[in-house]
């Protein structure tokens, strides 16, 4: 559906008196099956949107090609843009328009007759709970009854491939959870590639089947989540062990199976890689040789885990402070 | 065939845009009545001096352009804002020709245009004005066509600035000189020699100029095909610009 190869976008930007060239996209390649849901995972300003930008031909590539549902994005822009649907951040609808009108004019600049628009939009509503909103306008809406009104103008068309720039940002955790679920539904019902950017670990998590992480323009992993996660770091274990006399020889027992083994208090902490397999034999092997828990936990890595592996920085802190990076204004919006 | 569909879907859309805001199309009527009815009696007695034989017939073709020139200017602080709320770029992620964004917001423009100029014809008439019903036909094109050049312009700066509080200065850097030279109220005969000189580099003055030609019935003047010229210019340059920006729009 996607083949993007060496990607390239760079910007001018004014540091003082000076014009520095930035690389926005730093030559990024990346393939999408069809029928896939991939989560494009980054901190603000990794070049997600712009990536993104180019994929949907809004902005012409400074360097590499890419095809999309079969299609030039520099050459075919018109077979590009109506093959597929995008959703940006903004949304896409105005405050003071009526929704419906609004999805049949979408509709029909896509090429569809009005009743054709009409009808398409309004099946929408139904499967987005939508319905009755018909006429009420984004000002008398709330967040996610919004955000799916953004969706609904991106499948007017009933297009095979669907962008969604990030499409819970500064939605309530009830409203977040239940556009997953819609977003979920895009593929199981309507056979949708989709492609979605994110900078919230948790969704690209919940909904995609692989996920992509860009960092400073780069793609620095792209596997599913459980494999990137079982990769990079393993998952901890964390004993608790009742007798304190007894924590060497539990270090000692879960050595056996983890790296990077510590004692701290009461604990023994370690990493094991699919800790789901290794526990249970360990805890055969601890109760054999007396040993006593207070309490076992085993922590799942996250995404940030990942993130932190691959580059060095948690995803927070790269959000918090794009060190080397001049802050590229309209470059990520 | 899709282009005039395109066009005409966006511009259906911006008018009911409009019509949902009453006030706007409100204060675009009153405009041209309250300076017929307000300015008009206060050139009447200066008439003489003009060296014109009736103050309608000078006036009405001046507030015509005018009211060409300044409420398409004003255009593209609409589009600023459908910009921010992502209009901009669902429309562009569309099939749709991008000249075709363009010119159904300028229909817009310009029918509303359309309407405030006949009314301020209709007015003019009504109070006394006097002219040609064929030269009148001709102003009123010539008015159109520099509507269409001014919102196109104001369109494209809008979407390079993206910004109405860098625009707002933009435009009023622009307007000042184009009001003062245009001899839009008081005709530029009047003014010293190196006044006038300065004023013929006004593209604005010799528009104002042909439209008062058209309305007089000299069909066959100098100004009239200097100010035609200068208005089909304008709007091909515009409509060129403001097409360019639509398509290469980023950010």
């Amino acid at each position: 559906m996607i083949q993007a190869r060496g990607l390239v976008q760079t910007f001018t930007t004014k540091q003082g008196r000076k014009k520095v060239e930035v690389r926005a996209v730093d030559g990024v390649d990346l393939d999408v099956a069809e029928g896939e849901v991939v989560g494009f995972l980054g901190p603000n300003g990794a070049g997600k949107t712009t990536t993104l930008r180019m994929l949907t031909t809004l902005l012409r590539p400074t360097a590499g090609t890419a095809r999309v549902a079969g299609y030039d994005v520099a050459t075919q822009s018109k077979q590009v843009r109506q093959s597929i649907g995008y959703v940006s951040q903004a949304g896409g609808v105005s405050s003071y328009a009526r929704a419906g009108d609004e999805v049949v004019d979408h509709g029909m600049l896509y090429g569809l007759s009005q009743a054709q628009a009409t009808a398409s939009g309004q099946q929408l509503f139904e499967q987005l709970d939508l319905r009755g909103l018909w006429q009420r306008t984004p000002k008398q809406m709330s967040g996610g009854q919004k955000r799916r009104l953004d969706i609904v103008m991106g499948l007017v068309h009933d297009p095979t491939l669907i962008f969604l720039d990030e499409p819970t940002t500064g939605l309530d955790p009830q409203a977040r959870a239940n556009l997953w679920e819609h977003i979920g539904r895009l593929r199981s019902e309507r056979g949708a590639t989709v492609f979605l950017t994110t900078h919230y670990l948790e969704e690209a998590d919940a909904l995609s089947d692989r996920v992509m992480i860009i960092d400073q323009g780069r793609i620095v992993a792209s596997d599913t989540s459980e494999n990137l996660k079982a990769a990079v770091s393993g998952d901890q274990v964390d004993l608790e062990v009742a007798d304190p006399t007894r924590l060497t020889d539990a270090a000692a027992a879960l050595e056996t199976i983890a790296d990077l083994v510590e004692v701290d208090g009461q604990h023994v902490r370690g990493r094991v890689s699919r800790a789901g397999r290794a526990v249970p034999d360990l805890l055969r092997d601890l109760d054999r040789t007396g040993i006593e828990l207070a309490s076992i936990e085993v922590i799942r890595p996250t995404l940030d885990d990942v993130f932190l592996t691959l580059t060095g920085r948690s995803l927070r802190d790269a959000e918090a402070g794009p060190t080397d990076q001049p802050v590229l204004e309209g470059a990520d919006q | 065939m899709t282009f005039v569909r395109e066009s005409f879907i966006v511009f259906r859309r911006q008018v009911r845009m409009n019509l949902r805001n009453p006030a706007w199309v409100l204060i675009g009527v009153m405009q041209p009545v309250l300076y017929l009815v307000l300015f008009g009696p206060l050139l009447k007695p200066l008439v003489d001096d003009f060296g014109v034989e009736n103050p309608y017939t000078f006036l009405v073709p001046g507030l015509l352009v005018q009211l060409g020139m300044f409420g398409a200017f004003f255009a593209g602080f609409g589009l600023i804002g459908e910009w921010r709320e992502g209009v901009v770029e669902a429309e562009r992620v569309t099939p749709a020709s991008r000249t075709a964004l363009l010119v159904g917001r300028l229909s817009r423009d310009v029918a509303q245009l359309f309407v405030q100029a006949l009314i301020l014809v209709g007015l003019g008439f009504a109070m006394g004005m006097r002219a040609p019903a064929g030269g009148v036909v001709i102003g009123v094109l010539l008015t159109l066509l520099v509507g269409g050049a001014c919102a196109a312009a104001s369109n494209a700066l809008a979407l390079t600035t993206k910004s109405e509080d860098v625009m707002a200065p933009v435009i009023n850097m622009v307007m000042m000189p184009v009001l003062l030279l245009s001899g839009i109220l008081l005709p530029m005969t009047i003014g010293p020699d190196w006044l006038q000189r300065v004023s013929d580099f006004m593209p604005f003055r010799w528009i104002v100029d042909a439209v008062r030609d058209t309305f007089t019935g000299d069909f066959g003047t100098s100004q009239l095909m200097w100010g035609t010229t200068w208005a089909v210019a304008l709007f091909g340059l515009a409509l060129w610009w403001g097409t360019a920006v639509f398509r290469k729009e980023n950010a």
